[in-house]
């Protein structure tokens, strides 16, 4: 077991954990922020996925020794008051079906439009791998454009 | 419209103990009779409770795994209630006798309730009335309710249902509530985004899997790694060495490490040392295959339908087909890996978590427990995909276990690599198809299906339309096993039957819209044996979706293929048009018209139909599980391959049949035919049948 101290959400937080306790479990396990999900464990379908430096990783593949001083922002940490465009857009056109892969879908679909203003069609293939069981991709890829116009448009 | 509320059912109404109005709805014949003394009492759990603050709180009465109920059940009684939907407060109801039948399964939920949930919130509107007409002095006709009040529109009056609900309570329940006309609904039919969606996107726990309980430890559990083998020693020394292991638990055929962490369980768990007798034969998928061949080939003289002469009408044939369809099993994949939360101590159990038969969760760990189903509570959570996955009982019963033998709070959780090892699968099948065909008929059509377990079932809308018409079935037993998977039966059977009847189509140089409606003509004119469908709703699908797709006039460098098909009550036809990249398939659209009666909510039934028809693709094109010597070759979504965001198709538009009839299943309808809509627009595109899935392994063959 070792001392760490994350940046998340702003915040400076300590937690002890063994060196290569995946960031996901830390931030469920320990520092109680569940709103990150585990869905495979192997960096293959996204539902873990936080920015590190705005920076859209899968936590579940980062073990808590590599994080270092770098800024993990979390879904709760997306925005103050859960209103980032992209939360407003999955609101507005009733994206989810479950709804368990849906934060690691916005925070992927943040990163990318960091990166990428008004993302395009191939953009967002290209981009957004996240896996949804339910089928809420035709949804995801409106309520993207519909977040990107209303970002640009500002 | 009035609706009787038969002997079976009763309302109770009872004042909530700090004033305010309940109303529960018992159900006395559902299979809970045993708990039904529980319903002669005030009842702390009910589906509507105002409060004299005039809160409204609503119960949804059946599990949430993503299909919508948690919003569309409450909408059934907000609407008949007349309360504005945007003050209501909507909870997930628990286990409970007097919710009647909580499952999730079959596309049942909207089916099996419309009617009940609308005579619950119509009695308590009516006591409502009633008791702001006994208030002002005036006769009850005179008054209406309106958006959570009622007024007396010739003096003007208005009271609130928190002002009336005290009053409510004491009045007599009416046997007969008049329901609303359809034509005065203002909430049903309507677009209503799911009651947690703000949780959703703010990342509030809400799932199985954030369950945190003072004193609880997690749980991972060492399952046998093949079907076949079970446990025969374990050495724990090492697990328990492990940072934050707390116990180590043995069960008849697996292993269980308690932690203070999921993370500290899996590596204590990982460090079990087991060894594993092997018990029975281990299993290959080529041998099932091998298998399914040689019974097609063999044929059964037991028919599951027989109508006219399929023999001899082959005689006159001009031209026999003869093709086989094969399929894979498949996991279910859901996208919250299995978990459940137990606390068995002093004979009491509370278990809360994901299943889909919250009922048959209580009954199993009762029996395997021996402790009474009284002393056991179900609580649910929202859950991260179902697809038929929980209708098993197995991850309740073993968190149970676990937390009874450790007398402990547990929540046992399972990783991807255990979800996907240790499921029901939709299980492997083939199917045979012959048809005689003269130079410009379908003569006779011989469906035979082979799978693991039971086997196939059920027949395409050709049964009925058609003289010469043959279906025979053959399982093959195995000891992998097998369970529902959405659209149990009709997912794999329309793959075949709507791709078998394209076949047809072209060599026929018969359109397959006109094909289909014709066969619909001849099966309402003269229905051959038993008629299971409708053949004017089949008709009415797909008209629409001709209409909506401008059938006959494809995009240019684009290719379509249609598919019908009618399960769960409802009837669904699709167009998927695509175009080829690269040698690749890209969906750049599908049409869909669904025939269902009525919609409840808009926005929730069109996410169902195109979440199914994006299911039906990702496992028509993508994912398989091999057993290899018995064990789940693909564990994970590395191998395990899985439609993403690029493979979905660009837009899905959505119609239904306006519709005055009772509402029929959703959860499932839209998926059985996209399947072949695909692959019928694929043969479109490349001249190619594809007779197997998953569709990515033909397209990467060379050729």
């Amino acid at each position: 077991m070792a001392k760490y101290t994350l940046s998340i959400n702003g915040k400076m937080m300590s937690v002890e954990a063994d060196a290569d306790t995946p960031l996901l479990w830390v931030l469920r396990d320990h520092l109680n922020l569940l709103g990150t999900k585990f869905g495979c464990g192997v960096s293959e379908c996204g539902a873990c996925t936080v920015h590190i430096n705005g920076n859209a990783v899968h936590s579940c593949y980062i073990p808590i020794s590599s994080v270092g001083d770098n800024k993990i922002v979390t879904i709760e940490g997306l925005s103050p008051n859960g209103d980032h465009p992209l939360q407003q857009a999955w609101e507005e056109l009733d994206v989810s079906q479950c709804g368990y892969c849906q934060a690691g879908q916005l925070m992927a679909a943040a990163a990318l439009l960091k990166n990428i203003a008004n993302p395009s069609d191939e953009q967002i293939d290209a981009n957004i791998t996240n896996i949804c069981r339910c089928g809420t991709q035709v949804r995801i890829r409106k309520a993207i454009h519909m977040a990107a116009e209303k970002l640009t448009s500002k | 419209m009035e609706s009787t509320i038969s002997r079976k059912h009763f309302l109770k109404v009872s004042a909530l103990s700090a004033g305010g109005m309940l109303l529960s709805f018992s159900f006395l014949n559902n299979g809970f009779a045993a708990d039904s003394a529980d319903d002669t009492v005030f009842t702390p759990n009910a589906f509507i409770k105002i409060g004299v603050d005039g809160t409204i709180l609503l119960m949804a009465p059946n599990p949430e795994i993503g299909q919508g109920v948690k919003t569309s059940l409450p909408m059934i009684i907000a609407e008949e209630l007349c309360v504005d939907w945007k003050k209501v407060q909507v909870e997930l109801a628990p286990l409970d006798s007097k919710f009647g039948d909580q499952t999730a399964g079959g596309s049942g939920a909207i089916r099996g309730r419309f009617a009940a949930l609308r005579t619950v919130g119509a009695a308590a509107r009516e006591m409502l009335v009633q008791a702001a007409a006994l208030t002002w002095n005036v006769r009850r006709e005179e008054c209406t309710a309106e958006d959570g009040s009622v007024v007396h529109k010739a003096s003007g009056k208005k009271l609130t249902y928190g002002a009336l609900s005290s009053k409510a309570a004491s009045l007599d329940i009416p046997s007969k509530p008049t329901l609303k006309n359809r034509k005065d609904f203002k909430l049903i039919g309507t677009r209503i985004k799911d009651v947690d969606a703000h949780k959703i996107t703010t990342g509030q726990p809400l799932y199985g899997i954030d369950t945190r309980r003072e004193g609880m430890l997690f749980a991972m559990v060492a399952r046998p790694p093949a079907y076949g083998k079970t446990l025969a020693s374990v050495d724990d020394t090492e697990a328990r060495k492990v940072n934050g292991v707390k116990n180590v638990i043995k069960l008849q055929n697996s292993v269980a490490v308690l932690a203070t962490s999921t993370w500290a369980a899996k590596k204590g768990r990982d460090a079990l040392v087991i060894q594993w007798n092997t018990s029975e034969k281990l299993e290959n998928t080529s041998d099932h295959f091998a298998a399914f061949k040689e019974m097609l080939e063999k044929g059964t003289s037991s028919h599951s339908r027989n109508d006219g002469d399929v023999d001899a009408v082959k005689q006159n044939a001009a031209k026999i087909l003869d093709v086989t369809y094969e399929i894979p099993a498949l996991s279910h994949g859901q996208m919250e890996p299995l978990n459940f939360f137990a606390d068995v101590r002093d004979g009491k159990v509370e278990l809360y978590g994901p299943t889909q038969v919250p009922g048959d969760v209580k009954a199993d760990v009762s029996k395997q427990l021996g402790i009474s189903a009284k002393n056991i509570t179900v609580g649910l959570p929202r859950q991260g995909g179902g697809f038929g996955r929980k209708l098993m009982t197995d991850n309740g019963v073993e968190a149970a276990l676990i937390s009874a033998a450790a007398k402990s709070p547990v929540q046992v959780q399972w990783t991807r690599e255990d979800d996907m090892q240790n499921d029901f699968y939709r299980p492997a099948e083939m199917y045979r198809y012959r048809a005689a065909l003269s130079a410009d008929k379908l003569l006779s059509w011989h469906q035979s299906g082979v799978g693991i377990g039971r086997g196939t079932w059920g027949d395409s809308y050709v049964a009925g339309a058609l003289t010469n018409y043959r279906s025979d079935n053959q399982g093959l037993k195995s000891n992998t096993p097998t369970g529902w998977w959405r659209a149990p039966g009709a997912n794999t059977l329309a793959f075949a039957a709507e791709s078998f009847i394209d076949e047809v189509c072209a060599e026929l140089k018969k359109d397959p819209v006109a094909f289909r409606l014709e066969l619909f003509k001849q099966a309402k004119q003269e229905p051959v044996g038993k008629l299971t469908y409708n053949p004017d709703k089949y008709k009415s699908v797909v008209e629409l979706v001709a209409q909506m797709s401008n059938w006959g006039t494809t995009p240019s460098g684009a290719y379509r293929g249609f598919a019908t098909w009618f399960s769960f009550g409802s009837y669904v036809a699709q167009v998927a048009e695509i175009k080829m990249v690269s040698g690749r398939p890209k969906i750049m659209k599908v049409f869909c018209s669904v025939n269902c009666g009525q919609v409840i909510n808009l926005s929730g039934a069109e996410n169902q139909v195109q979440g199914a028809i994006v299911d039906g693709i990702c496992h028509a094109m993508f994912p398989k599980v091999t057993f290899v010597n018995g064990a789940v070759a693909e564990t994970n979504f590395d191998s395990y391959e899985f439609l993403r965001i690029k493979d979905a198709p660009l837009d899905i538009e959505v119609k239904f049949v306006d519709s005055d009839e009772a509402p029929m299943g959703l959860g499932e309808p839209a998926l059985p035919p996209v399947a072949a809509a695909v692959a019928n627009a694929l043969y479109a595109a490349t001249g190619k049948r594809i007779r197997k899935m998953p569709f990515s392994d033909v397209l990467r063959q060379p050729g």
